[in-house]
């Protein structure tokens, strides 16, 4: 399988080296392009939150650090201008749809985690004017920070809030920095990338790795045998607006 | 012609202006930029860096983030980690003493760090207030205004507990 | 016909140095927000759109309004239009103007904006008004000029602009259609997920745009020999009232539906709008004065008596004007993004200085529309 898959990327990349410009190719015969030896792949990446796990620890933010802290997430003091990329919000402003007066001991207050969805049918994607939002094979909402104009089109257009705004030079509010990753610039729309970076060299999202209660699961969906896939299918879960059709790739397991 | 007498003097100012550049350096020799290089060889050859490096920077750009092709197989069959911070500048270990000698020199100025960290940044900078800024009373540094201001009631994007919902 | 707009009275040329004023301040401002960012204004991580799109998209409908006065004459051959399209045709020209100034200040990265056309995407409706908006400018300024080069020249425009000018009509349509589009299909939206929302805009567009037109014949006609005509200006205020009703009626359906249905979702944005919600009420007074106006108006208007008194009928072209703005502009885009994605309320408050910018822009959107008509005015009293 593995043998098969890196035989396809070699094709593919010698595809993609095909249609290098002819300047390139003057002192060139083997040059090509590959996807990272050891990376981990799959079909449709998606991540399960166990909520149960999660409200056992109130005061653990150990994944919300551990994020920002690895993307250069600058903590703009003034809350209307901040920026995040994986946070805490309670059930009534995660789930507004899901009103129930007489159920106030269950959910009541209670905090969820919140993330791009890494949805299934993307509206930020639909309406971006530049592709600089895309969605890839695996199912990760991309962001190409070179080449994002800052329309915000795509923060109308996401149901969920997950996309934040440079409206200003970011760097004077990051403290210590990451110097693997790198920052953004002031005027380009950010939000979580499901660590990309890290999947490339073969190591799970940073949130997933720095909860030590093992509360998020991420895994392959369309996988079978996979942990998450396993999961799903024995316990209750709820996603966030699933009736907008966006198939969102975050699942909350609250039973 | 009609008007010559205005038109002709007119085009040599213009002239004059447009070519003020070239008069102002006249006869001034700047010796060429010396960036400091690593030792060994680039992902291709000095002269190929040379003249194609900003080329090869913008493909590798598209195909590392757009395709996921992190790996670069150069002409000479070696293969390399695709990134600024994480791939060149782990070898050219200061931007100021590479880049910025011919950049400058130059006067081309690339938007890259902006985004990506040089390697010999400490620390980031704080806002800088200019003239421009001033005039129309923007607070430069966000933290001051962050701060609960007298007779503001909330507002401000905190979670309204007491809401209906 | 350049050389007609570098002849003016003491008048004229104060008013472009007023507008020349305004347009330096705003630039300014403009290149302190080039500097600190869109921090500069009062937009926010959840109210991401502001006063700039609010005036955007207002004016995309000023901009296709210029329609109703060349669809009459060209269409319905309703001659006492004749002499009105060049003034429909260069108020579109100003109005799509200022669309565009107002989208590239409201970019973060502009420096990047051609990155629309470096990597077109079809999928997104930002790709499409891009193509109708510069699309109609050409048009506009293809007909406009080559109607008024005709009548320089004492004869009929050309024949080659025909075509121009029969495309211009539908796609006058289609502009404010493409911009309805940018709000009407984003989920989760409650506010703007509405069918109603390119009907409603082209309705508060074909009220709100004639009367500024309106009101600029008036102050032509006072400033120089050139007579739109009573005719015509009873036609154009007949219009007017249509239109006016059309988008009254077209929000009463918003509300029977949003309160009928009693779907909280489609309730809170109005509820917020003009009540109130969880405390806020930052845009209670605003749209109230802007639907009292647009009612007020409509009653002006459709009372026969006042639609035909040149003052009653000014007063109300003002104040309708002022309500489609204040509605379609403010009220639009707030109650689009209030409540957010959670339920929650984040006030939004235009800055001093994202004021000055727009303040700019509109200053020279009049500029342009100035020497444009003065332009037109002095061909025309020539020709008289």
């Amino acid at each position: 399988m593995k043998r098969r898959k890196f035989l396809k990327l070699a094709g593919i990349s010698a595809a993609v080296a095909g249609g290098v410009p002819s300047f390139l190719l003057r002192e060139v015969k083997a040059r090509s392009y590959t996807p990272p030896p050891g990376a981990l792949t799959a079909r449709r990446w998606g991540m399960a939150i166990d909520m149960k796990k999660c409200w056992e620890h109130p005061e653990c933010n150990d994944c919300i650090k551990a994020c920002h802290a690895a993307h250069n997430v600058p903590e703009i003091p003034e809350k209307k201008k901040e920026i995040k990329w994986i946070w805490k919000d309670e059930f009534e402003h995660v789930f507004p749809e899901q009103p129930n007066e007489f159920n106030n001991i269950v959910f009541e207050h209670k905090p969820f985690i919140l993330l791009c969805n890494h949805c299934k049918h993307p509206p930020c994607v639909r309406v971006c004017p530049t592709k600089a939002t895309f969605k890839r094979e695996d199912g990760i909402v991309m962001m190409d920070f070179h080449r994002c104009i800052g329309c915000r089109f795509c923060m109308a257009a996401c149901p969920f809030g997950a996309r934040s705004f440079n409206w200003v030079d970011p760097r004077p509010y990051i403290q210590e920095f990451n110097p693997e990753f790198p920052t953004r610039m002031k005027g380009v729309v950010e939000k979580c990338l499901f660590c990309y970076e890290r999947l490339e060299k073969g190591q799970l999202p940073a949130c997933v790795e720095a909860c030590k209660h093992k509360a998020l699961i991420f895994g392959d969906l369309e996988d079978e045998n996979s942990e998450i896939s396993r999961i799903l299918k024995e316990r209750f879960s709820i996603r966030r607006k699933a009736e907008l059709g966006t198939e969102p790739s975050i699942f909350y397991l609250i039973g | 012609m009609y008007n010559s007498n205005k038109v002709i003097p007119g085009i040599i100012i213009f002239v004059l202006i447009v070519t003020f550049p070239i008069w102002l350096n006249h006869g001034k020799a700047v010796s060429a930029p010396k960036p400091i290089l690593p030792e060994g060889r680039c992902v291709e050859s000095k002269e190929f860096m040379r003249a194609n490096h900003m080329q090869l920077l913008k493909e590798w750009r598209v195909l590392a983030i757009r395709e996921g092709m992190r790996i670069y197989t150069s002409s000479d069959g070696s293969r390399f980690w695709i990134g600024l911070q994480n791939g060149c500048m782990k070898c050219h270990h200061n931007k100021q003493q590479f880049c910025d000698k011919c950049h400058d020199f130059a006067s081309v100025k690339p938007y890259c760090w902006n985004c990506h960290i040089p390697p010999e940044t400490k620390e980031f900078g704080t806002a800088k207030a200019t003239r421009l800024l001033k005039l129309f009373r923007i607070p430069v540094d966000l933290r001051e205004g962050a701060k609960p201001k007298h007779g503001e009631h909330g507002g401000h994007g905190e979670i309204d507990k007491g809401g209906e919902h | 016909m350049f050389e007609k707009a570098l002849k003016g009275s003491r008048k004229y040329w104060l008013w472009l140095g007023f507008l020349g004023t305004l347009i330096l301040i705003g630039f300014l401002a403009f290149l302190a927000q080039l500097q600190y960012g869109l921090g500069i204004t009062g937009m926010s991580r959840d109210v991401s759109w502001g006063f700039y799109v609010a005036q955007f998209t207002f004016l995309v409908g000023v901009a296709a309004s210029g329609v109703m006065v060349v669809l009459p004459y060209y269409l319905h051959n309703h001659k006492v239009f004749g002499p009105l399209t060049i003034f429909g045709e260069f108020l579109a020209i100003a109005a799509v103007i200022m669309c565009l100034l107002f989208i590239i200040v409201d970019i973060g990265q502009t420096p990047r904006l051609f990155n629309v056309l470096l990597h077109p995407t079809p999928n997104s409706m930002l790709f499409y008004d891009m193509i109708v908006l510069n699309g109609y400018l050409a048009l506009n300024v293809i007909c406009g000029w080559a109607a008024l080069h005709g009548e320089y020249k004492g004869t009929k425009y050309p024949n080659w602009v025909k075509p121009f000018i029969y495309l211009s009509i539908p796609w006058a349509f289609s502009i404010h259609t493409v911009t309805a589009f940018l709000y009407a299909g984003l989920p989760g939206r409650h506010f703007w997920l509405t069918a109603v929302m390119a009907p409603r805009f082209l309705a508060s567009a074909f009220c709100s745009g004639p009367a500024l037109l309106l009101l600029a014949l008036l102050i032509v006609k006072k400033v120089s020999k050139f007579d739109p005509g009573q005719k015509a200006i009873d036609t154009l205020s007949k219009i007017i009232t249509y239109a006016l009703l059309a988008n009254i009626f077209l929000f009463a359906c918003e509300l029977f539906t949003a309160f009928y249905s009693n779907i909280p979702g489609h309730m809170y944005p109005i509820i917020y709008l003009f009540k109130g919600l969880h405390g806020h009420n930052e845009w209670v007074i605003f749209m109230w004065t802007a639907w009292l106006f647009m009612l007020i108006a409509a009653i002006l208007l459709v009372i026969p008596h006042t639609r035909k008194n040149i003052n009653t009928l000014a007063f109300a072209c003002v104040i309708l004007f002022i309500g489609a703005w204040i509605d379609k502009g403010i009220g639009l885009l707030t109650g689009g993004f209030t409540p957010t994605p959670f339920e929650t309320i984040t006030p939004y408050r235009p800055t001093i200085p994202e004021l000055l910018i727009s303040i700019g822009i509109w200053a020279t959107g009049f500029l342009i529309m100035t020497v444009l008509f003065k332009i037109a005015i002095t061909v025309k009293e020539a020709r008289a």
